[in-house]
């Protein structure tokens, strides 16, 4: 028997997510879908799911819910954060990263997230809500598509799939989800529209995520860019990481929920391999624009891949009880410096 | 015949490199512009590019997007790159392609006017025409569908006459009611849904223009042409109940060849 989840608080935005609505753009449908897709592959490969099931997107702290029908299996990502399960008025908190088998009748509550702005929360069989144009994905301005085209609200009911008999996963070495400060673009389509100093501002100056950042994009606070002869274009295609430039001469870097075409010069795109680091941004966090080639970002995406093959190959059973891991004690460099004893170049 | 013979055979002057050039949008898509203008020659090429585009097949490319003046490529970048996919279009023979009439064009309701279409008399007084005459203007012209975006299934429908050329509201409303039609610059449109918009507005239609559930969810298709028919409140409504039922479909007429 499947089970269900009612949801008892949602959290500020919870939406259902998968990797995306693609080959709808030209209708104008976005594309939608995580923020931030590595977490999503990560936590459904954590519950034995395929990579692009539909989980929960949690933006700034997750849902607390009650578990019904049946016992299920979910695990976080994404974001520091702790799951508290209770069990007949007994809390057992886990953290991030690995799965975890929550029996019937038992709560659930999500804390607020730490070092990122949006967590994933994945659970075994994946969200069961139709397809719509071939996706899971919520559509908030279409609103259609997820669990009724909206955020989750107290009362609604999720369907899941019943857990499989298998060991719970975890990944015993998390990627760090510290933002390293840059976010790499490809300058251009419309680089011509600044002046030499607008791009020189663009790339030398810190930007600040301001408090308008949504699913559709961020508005940056910063020095203004100067135009050569204004921010309007005839409307032409964005990709999700466009940073498009309006007349106030301050960046937007557009996000999953961007809508397909726009009329704004846009001075760059975050490669997408940062994209993920993009979506879990805060408001306030600073950031700066680093240039980089097309060929660059499309290596720096093919070797994001690989990692990514690294760390689903390194799932593994948790371990419940602590031990010695000998193969790391006896490979890690535990004295770091030291080299030789001889005086070398 | 092997390709390279075929483009030697075909020196035109009208292959993509001929006409476009491919800007780089990050590294996950990049476009191909063919000029930043209106102009339904430009928009005629755009939607030939793609309709070529996917009959190739081409492996890593994922969905391309027309606009006005341009065809956004969407590729993968683990299964193919930018430089792959521009060396097998670069050579693409547009061939003849012209602005060819609409093959089919759409009837589309509107109650004008009123609270369907505040922006009427205003409209009509920056244009000086009388608000029959504004009607009469929005309303005998056949538009073509330029591009849709903004929102799912909001066509960008052209050229508006030029006597009703007024721009975007200085302060865009909040909320727009869905089935809104509305126009700015040389451009009209529907909103297919409520939506914030800075259009001006000149009535309402009670036609579905999206549906998720469909395939392919819009109704218009890209170079579709589109008129207008004015209604009156109680044709509105009766529509508007019929569509509520699933039970209506806009006239569609065959273009004469």
């Amino acid at each position: 028997m499947s089970a269900r989840l009612k949801i008892l608080q949602p959290g500020p935005q919870t939406t259902v997510q998968d990797l995306g609505r693609l080959g709808y753009q030209a209708y104008g449908v976005p594309v939608c879908g995580a923020l931030d897709p590595i977490a999503l592959r990560l936590a459904n490969r954590l519950v034995g799911n395929d990579e692009g099931a539909a989980a929960l997107e949690c933006r700034l702290a997750g849902p607390s819910f009650e578990v019904l029908d049946g016992a299920v299996r979910l695990a976080l990502t994404g974001a520091d954060a702790t799951v508290d399960v209770t069990v007949e008025g007994e809390t057992v908190a886990y953290p991030a990263w690995r799965a975890i088998d929550v029996p019937v009748g038992a709560t659930v509550r999500v804390s607020a997230l730490r070092g990122s702005g949006c967590a994933i929360l994945a659970v075994a069989g994946g969200i069961d809500v139709p397809r719509m144009l071939g996706s899971r994905s919520t559509d908030l301005k279409g609103r259609f598509g997820g669990h009724e085209g909206r955020p989750l609200a107290a009362g609604d009911k999720l369907s899941m799939e019943d857990i499989i008999d298998s060991p719970c996963l975890e990944l015993p070495y998390p990627p760090s989800l510290a933002f390293p400060g840059t976010l790499r673009v490809v300058l251009g389509p419309q680089a011509e529209a600044f002046t030499e100093d607008g791009i020189a501002t663009f790339l030398a100056t810190p930007f600040r995520v301001s408090r308008e950042a949504d699913r559709m994009g961020m508005r940056m606070e910063g020095t203004p860019l100067a135009f050569t002869k204004g921010a309007d274009i005839v409307s032409d295609g964005i990709a999700t990481g466009s940073i498009q430039v309006p007349g106030s001469g301050l960046p937007i870097m557009l996000l999953a929920d961007h809508q397909t075409i726009g009329g704004y010069a846009k001075i760059a795109t975050v490669i997408s391999a940062d994209l993920p680091l993009a979506g879990r941004l805060l408001p306030g966090a600073e950031v700066r624009f680093a240039a980089v080639t097309v060929e660059e970002a499309e290596e720096a995406r093919r070797t994001q891949e690989r990692e990514l093959g690294r760390l689903l190959d390194s799932l593994a059973p948790v371990r419940e009880v602590a031990r010695i891991d000998e193969h790391a004690l006896f490979t890690a460099n535990l004295i770091s410096g030291v080299v030789t004893a001889r005086e070398t170049e | 015949m092997s390709e390279s013979v075929a483009q030697e055979k075909a020196p035109t002057g009208r292959r993509v490199s001929d006409l476009a050039r491919f800007l780089p949008v990050g590294d996950a898509a990049f476009a191909i512009e063919f000029g930043d203008r209106i102009d339904p020659a430009l928009n005629a090429l755009v939607h030939c590019t793609a309709a070529l585009l996917g009959e190739m097949a081409l492996e890593g490319l994922v969905e391309t997007v027309p606009t006005f003046r341009s065809l956004l490529v969407h590729y993968d970048p683990r299964r193919t790159s930018a430089a792959t996919l521009q060396n097998r279009i670069t050579g693409l023979d547009l061939g003849e392609t012209v602005t060819s009439a609409p093959a089919r064009i759409w009837q589309i309701p509107v109650l004008y006017g009123g609270e369907a279409g505040p922006d009427c008399a205003e409209v009509a007084a920056a244009t000086s025409l009388s608000e029959a005459e504004m009607i009469e203007r929005h309303s005998s012209t056949v538009y073509r569908v330029y591009v849709q975006g903004f929102l799912p299934g909001f066509a960008y429908l052209g050229d508006l006459p030029a006597e009703l050329d007024l721009p975007r509201l200085t302060t865009p409303r909040v909320r727009v009611p869905a089935g809104s039609v509305a126009i700015a610059q040389r451009m009209t449109g529907i909103y297919p849904v409520e939506s914030p918009g800075g259009w001006r507005l000149l009535g309402n239609t009670p036609v579905r223009l999206f549906d998720a559930g469909n395939t392919p969810p819009t109704l218009f298709t890209p170079g579709d042409g589109v008129r207008f028919v004015p209604v009156s409140v109680a044709e509105h409504a009766r529509i508007r109940a019929d569509v509520t039922r699933g039970a209506y479909r806009p006239d569609c007429y065959e273009a004469a060849p």
